[in-house]
C-alpha cells in the first residue's frame, strides 16, 4: 500500500503539469466540497471525538492526561497491552515460519504445484479469522482431533489453543498470506544478475542467500510483516471467540459495551490502538522508502530457478504439504462442522446432516440478505468517492486536492473497533425527527464499512486513472466535448475495469468485516452475516448453523474474489490489445 | 582514471583462455556449435556478432553460468568447465552492472574479497586501490542509486578487478550508456586493460566498439565462429560473406564463373561480364565483393576493369560523394572523394564504374 501511495504521488505532478488548467470549474469545487463533507462527517469527526474524549475530563470537557494515567495504573490494561504486543509479534513470527519456506521454494526452484500454493495461499483471506477460530478449536483444542489422536498414540497433548497460544495460532494461519505474497513478489523482483554477480565474485549457498537475496527481499518482508502486526493488533472477534479478554481491542469493546459509552477508558484504549497502527505503518513505510529494490531488468527475469535433487524435493513436498494442511485446517474443520450432528470429544463428527444449511436458509437468510445489501452499498460509495478523488487529484489543479487523498487514506490507520466506538459516541446524540438515534440505523453500519474500505477502492481507481493518457481527454476536449462529457464518454469507460475491480474488492472484504460493525449492530434484523456468525459461534448449539453460515460466507467472498480477478485480467487484456 | 596504476601485481601473470570444441544446446536449440578459440595472455579479445549469435552464451559459459554439453574451457591451462561459478576466478562485469542496491559502493567492491576471507586490512587496501583505479575513491560511501550510469559502470569494473581475477569478462558493458559516454568509457576500459595487462573478453554487437578497443575479434554467427583476426584483417580479408557484410559496408555482386578459350570470366547476374585475372582463386559459388572505396566513377580512379551501370541515388556526405549504382541486377555503393566545385550526377545517369579487382574479393557464403 505504501509503495502504491508514493508512486501515485510521484506521478501526479508530471501528469497535471503537462497541461496547466487555469482553475477548477464550479462543478469540481462542488464535488470536492461534497467529498470533504462526507469524510469530515463520517471519518474525521468520529475519530476526532474518540481522541477528544480520551484527552478530556469527563463532564467538564477540560484537557487532561488523567485518563492515560489511569490506563497506565490499571494492571488489566497494561497486561492487555503487552498481551496484544506479544500476540501480534508472535503471530508475525509464526506466520513467517509458514510463509518463508513456501515463498522460497516456489520462487527459487522448479517446483510443480507452485501456482497451486500461490493460489491456495489466498484461501485464508476469504474467511474472517474468528470463523476459523471455532473450527481450529475443534481440530487443535485440548480435546480436538489432533490432541485426541496424539493422546491415544503417544500419551501427550500439545496446548496449541490454550489462552494466547490459540489467538496466535489462528491469526498466523489466517494472515500469513500477507507475508507470503509480499515476500514472493520481492523475491521475484530480484534480477538474476544480482545473484550471478555474487557467484562470480566467489559467493554461494547460504552465504549468498544471507548477504544478497534476503537483504534485497527485506523491504517486501517488512511490508507484509507490519501488515500482519496491525491486523492482529486490531482484531477484536478472534480473541473474544476464543474467550481471551485481556487484550487491547477486546478491552476497548468490552468497556464501551458493558460500562457504557461515557466511560473514558474505551477511548484511551482506542487512542493507543491508533498509535500502534500508525507506528507499524510508519515502520513499513520507512522500510520501503528509498529501497525500491525491484531490480529486474528488461528481459532479465527473476532469480534463477533450479531443479531440486530428489531428497530436496521430498523434503520440500513434505514441508509444503504440512503447511498447506495447517492453512486449510480451518476450512476443512468448518466444512466438517457445517455437516456435523455432534462433534465433541471425538476426532471426527459422529454423524452428518444437512439440517444446519436448512436452518440457515430458513430463519437466518436475513443475514445474507443484509450483507449483500450493506456490502453493495458500501462498495458503491467507495468507488464513487474513489473515482471522484482520483479524478480531482490527478486531473485538476484544485488547491488542497491532495488532502482528500490523504484523509481518505488515513482510514487505513483507524482500527475497526475505534471507528465503531467513534460512530456510537458521535451519532448516538444525533436524533431523527421521530426520536431514534442515528447510530441505531443500519445505514450507519454501511457508512462505517464504506469508510473502512475506502483506501483500497481509492487505490484501485487511482491506478485505473493513471493508466489513461491525458492526451485522450485533451483529444475529446479538442473535438468539442465539455469536461463533464469527456469524463462520461472517455474517462469512465476506460476506467471501468479498475472501478469494477475496486468495487468487488470493497464488497468482498466488507462482507466479512466485523470489528467495526460488532459495535453498531442494534438488532438481529439489521445484522450482517459476520455478526450472525459471531452470535452463532458463541454457543455450542449454534456452531453447526454458524459453520453452515461460514461456508456460505466463504463461498460468497470466494466468488467475488474470483470475479474481481477475472475482471482485472480481462480489462488488462483488452487494454493491452488496443495499444 | 588517468592516475598512475597503484598496484600492478595483476599484469605480471596474465593467463590464456582455451576454448575447445564447446557445444551447448537448449533443448533442440543448438546455441554453440563446436567452438574453438584461443585467447592469448593479456589480450583484449572481442566476441562480435548479431543478437542471438551465441556470444553472450559463450561468455556466460566461461564464467560458469552455463554448463557445456561437450568440450572444455581452460583458463591458464586448467580445465574449469566442471567448476561452479564461485570457484572460477573469472571476473565478470554484467550488462546491467548488477550492483547491489542495499550496499554502498565500498561494500559492493569489498564483497568478493570478503567472500575470499581476505584480512580486513588487506580488503581496505585493495578496495581503496580498485576505487582509485577507476577514479571513484571519493564516492565510496554512496549507494549505487546515487551514481550516474557511467559511475555505476566503473563501480562494476572496480568490484570485479578488486578480486584480481585471472580473466575479465565484459558483457556489453557500454550498452547502457549514452553515445557520448560510450566513446569515453571505451577508451578508459582500453586504458585500464592495458595498464593491468589482464586477459579480457568483451562481448558486443557493435563493430565500432570492437574495432576501437580490441586486439583481436572473433566474429560469431549462428553459434559458429566465422573468423578470428585483428580488426584490420577482418576488414581487409573477410573469410566469408557474413564477415564482409557485418564489418563495414560491402558491395556484393552475385554471378557465375564461365570459361571461354582458356580464359575465365565472371558473368554478373543481369548480363555484365568481366574477366578474372589469371592468378586469382575463385571458390565454388563465390560472389564478387568490394568496399565502396575500392571503386569509383570512370575517370576518377585507377581501377582495372570498367563496369557499365545506372545511378539510382546520389548523396553528398561532406568529404565524399556516395552513389548507389545499379549494375546488372545488383545495386552497389560507390564512394568518391568530393572535390570543390564538383556537381552530383543525377539519378538515371548512365555511368561506368572503375573497379580495382586487386582489392576485390571472391567470397562464398
Amino acid at each position: 500500500m505504501a509503495g502504491a501511495t508514493t508512486a501515485g504521488r510521484a506521478h501526479a505532478p508530471s501528469v497535471s503539469s503537462r497541461f496547466m488548467r487555469l482553475s477548477a470549474t464550479p462543478g469540481q469545487i462542488a464535488l470536492a466540497l461534497g467529498i470533504t463533507v462526507f469524510l469530515v462527517l463520517f471519518l474525521i469527526v468520529p475519530v476526532g471525538t474518540v481522541i477528544y474524549v480520551a484527552f478530556t475530563e469527563k463532564g467538564t470537557g477540560e484537557f487532561t492526561l488523567v485518563n492515560f494515567l489511569d490506563f497506565a495504573r490499571t494492571d488489566l490494561f497494561i497486561r492487555s497491552f503487552w498481551n496484544s504486543v506479544y500476540v501480534s509479534a508472535m503471530s508475525v513470527v509464526v506466520a513467517s515460519i509458514f510463509a518463508l519456506p513456501l515463498a522460497y521454494i516456489t520462487t527459487r526452484f522448479e517446483f510443480r504445484g507452485a501456482m497451486l500454493i500461490q493460489t491456495l495461499g489466498f484461501l485464508p483471506l476469504i474467511m474472517p479469522p474468528f470463523v476459523g477460530a471455532v473450527a481450529m478449536l475443534l481440530l487443535f483444542g485440548r480435546n480436538g482431533t489432533v490432541n485426541l489422536l496424539l493422546d491415544e498414540w503417544f500419551g501427550i497433548k500439545i496446548p496449541f489453543m490454550e489462552g494466547l497460544n490459540g489467538v496466535i495460532f489462528v491469526q498466523a494461519v489466517h494472515y500469513f498470506p500477507f507475508i507470503l505474497i509480499n515476500l514472493s513478489t520481492a523475491l521475484r523482483n530480484i534480477d538474476r544478475s544480482m545473484e550471478e554477480a555474487a557467484q562470480n565474485l566467489g559467493s554461494s549457498g547460504f552465504r549468498l542467500f544471507r548477504r544478497i537475496v534476503f537483504p534485497l527481499a527485506m523491504p517486501g518482508y517488512i511490508a507484509g510483516a507490519s501488515l500482519v502486526f496491525v491486523k492482529v493488533f486490531d482484531d477484536l472477534a478472534t480473541p473474544l471467540l476464543l474467550n481471551v479478554k485481556d487484550m487491547l481491542a477486546p478491552q476497548a469493546y468490552l468497556r464501551v459495551t458493558s460500562i457504557g459509552i461515557a466511560d473514558p477508558m474505551g477511548y484511551v484504549i482506542s487512542v493507543v490502538l491508533i498509535c500502534m497502527s500508525i507506528l507499524a505503518m510508519w515502520i513499513s513505510a520507512r522500510a520501503m522508502r528509498g529501497k525500491d529494490y525491484a531490480t529486474v531488468q528488461r528481459g532479465g527475469g527473476g532469480l534463477a530457478k533450479r531443479t531440486m535433487r530428489p531428497w530436496e524435493s521430498a523434503l520440500a513436498y513434505a514441508a509444503v504439504l504440512l503447511i498447506l494442511l495447517l492453512v486449510l485446517a480451518p476450512h476443512i474443520g468448518l466444512l466438517l462442522l457445517s455437516f456435523a450432528t455432534i462433534w465433541s470429544f471425538s476426532p471426527l463428527p459422529d454423524a452428518f446432516t444437512l439440517a444446519h444449511y436448512g436452518r440457515v436458509f430458513g430463519e437466518s437468510f436475513v443475514y445474507v440478505k443484509n450483507t449483500l445489501l450493506y456490502a453493495s452499498i458500501a462498495g458503491l460509495i467507495d468507488v464513487v468517492l474513489g473515482t471522484a478523488i482520483a479524478y480531482l487529484v490527478l486531473r485538476t489543479k484544485l488547491i488542497g486536492r491532495e488532502w482528500l487523498d490523504w484523509a481518505a487514506t488515513a482510514a487505513l490507520a483507524i482500527p475497526g473497533v475505534v471507528l465503531g466506538i467513534g460512530y456510537l459516541r458521535t451519532f448516538y446524540g444525533v436524533q431523527l425527527p421521530d426520536g431514534t438515534p442515528l447510530a441505531t440505523l443500519w445505514i450507519t453500519i454501511v457508512l462505517a464499512l464504506a469508510i473502512r474500505r475506502l483506501p483500497y477502492a481509492l487505490r484501485a481507481c487511482y491506478a485505473a486513472l493513471q493508466q489513461i493518457s491525458v492526451s485522450l481527454e485533451e483529444a475529446a476536449e479538442n473535438l468539442g466535448a465539455t469536461k463533464m462529457r469527456t469524463v462520461r464518454r472517455v474517462v469512465l469507460p476506460l476506467m471501468a475495469g479498475g472501478i469494477l475491480a475496486g468495487f468487488v474488492t470493497s464488497f468482498a472484504t466488507a462482507a466479512v468485516e466485523l470489528s467495526a460493525t460488532l459495535m453498531l449492530v442494534q438488532s438481529n434484523a439489521d445484522a450482517p452475516l459476520a455478526y450472525g456468525l459471531y452470535v452463532f459461534m458463541q454457543s455450542a448449539a449454534g456452531r453447526g448453523p454458524g459453520a453452515a453460515l461460514g461456508v456460505i460466507a466463504v463461498l460468497l467472498v470466494a466468488l467475488c474474489t474470483f470475479a474481481s480477478h477475472m475482471i482485472i485480467e480481462k480489462s488488462q487484456r483488452a487494454k493491452g490489445a488496443s495499444r | 582514471m588517468n592516475q598512475p596504476l597503484p598496484i600492478s601485481e595483476l599484469g605480471t601473470n596474465a593467463v590464456d583462455v582455451d576454448i575447445r570444441n564447446v557445444d551447448l544446446s537448449y533443448g533442440t536449440n543448438h546455441v554453440l556449435k563446436g567452438i574453438n578459440l584461443h585467447i592469448r595472455p593479456g589480450e583484449f579479445f572481442a566476441f562480435l556478432g548479431p543478437s542471438g549469435c551465441g556470444k553472450t552464451t559463450l561468455l556466460r559459459l566461461i564464467a560458469g553460468f552455463n554448463q557445456t554439453d561437450g568440450g572444455e574451457v581452460l583458463v591458464g591451462g586448467r580445465d574449469v568447465s566442471r567448476l561452479p561459478p564461485w570457484k572460477r576466478d573469472v571476473g565478470m562485469v554484467f550488462q546491467s552492472y548488477a550492483l547491489w542496491p542495499h550496499m554502498t559502493v565500498r561494500r559492493n567492491v569489498a564483497f568478493g574479497l570478503e567472500e575470499r576471507k581476505v584480512s580486513r586490512a588487506e580488503i581496505e587496501r585493495r578496495v581503496a586501490a580498485a576505487l582509485e583505479l577507476v577514479g571513484l575513491a571519493h564516492l565510496a560511501d554512496r549507494r549505487p542509486s546515487q551514481l550516474s550510469g557511467g559511475q555505476q559502470q566503473r563501480v562494476a569494473v572496480a568490484r570485479t578487478i578488486a578480486i584480481e581475477p585471472k580473466v575479465l569478462l565484459l558483457d556489453e558493458p557500454l550498452s547502457n550508456l549514452d553515445a557520448k559516454m560510450r566513446v569515453q568509457v571505451r577508451r578508459e576500459l582500453r586504458d585500464l586493460q592495458q595498464r593491468l595487462g589482464l586477459t579480457t573478453i568483451f562481448v558486443t554487437h557493435d563493430q565500432e566498439e570492437a574495432n576501437t578497443i580490441c586486439d583481436r575479434i572473433a566474429v560469431m554467427n549462428d553459434g559458429i565462429v566465422q573468423q578470428v583476426g585483428t580488426p584490420m584483417e577482418l576488414y581487409e580479408k573477410p573469410a566469408n560473406l557474413f564477415v564482409a557484410n557485418f564489418l563495414g559496408t560491402a558491395n556484393i555482386l552475385p554471378g557465375r564463373v564461365v570459361r571461354e578459350g582458356g580464359e575465365r570470366f565472371f558473368d554478373i547476374d543481369g548480363g555484365v561480364r568481366l574477366p578474372i585475372p589469371a592468378q586469382v582463386v575463385v571458390p565454388e559459388g563465390a560472389k564478387l565483393v568490394f568496399r565502396p572505396q575500392h571503386a569509383s566513377l570512370a575517370g576518377h580512379g585507377a581501377g582495372d576493369v570498367l563496369l557499365p551501370g545506372t545511378i539510382v541515388h546520389s548523396e553528398f556526405l561532406g568529404s565524399t560523394l556516395r552513389y548507389v549504382v545499379r549494375i546488372g541486377a545488383a545495386e552497389v555503393s560507390i564512394d568518391t572523394p568530393f572535390h570543390s566545385g564538383e556537381t552530383l550526377h543525377q539519378p538515371g545517369t548512365s555511368v561506368e564504374i572503375s573497379l580495382s579487382l586487386r582489392s576485390a574479393l571472391w567470397l562464398a557464403a
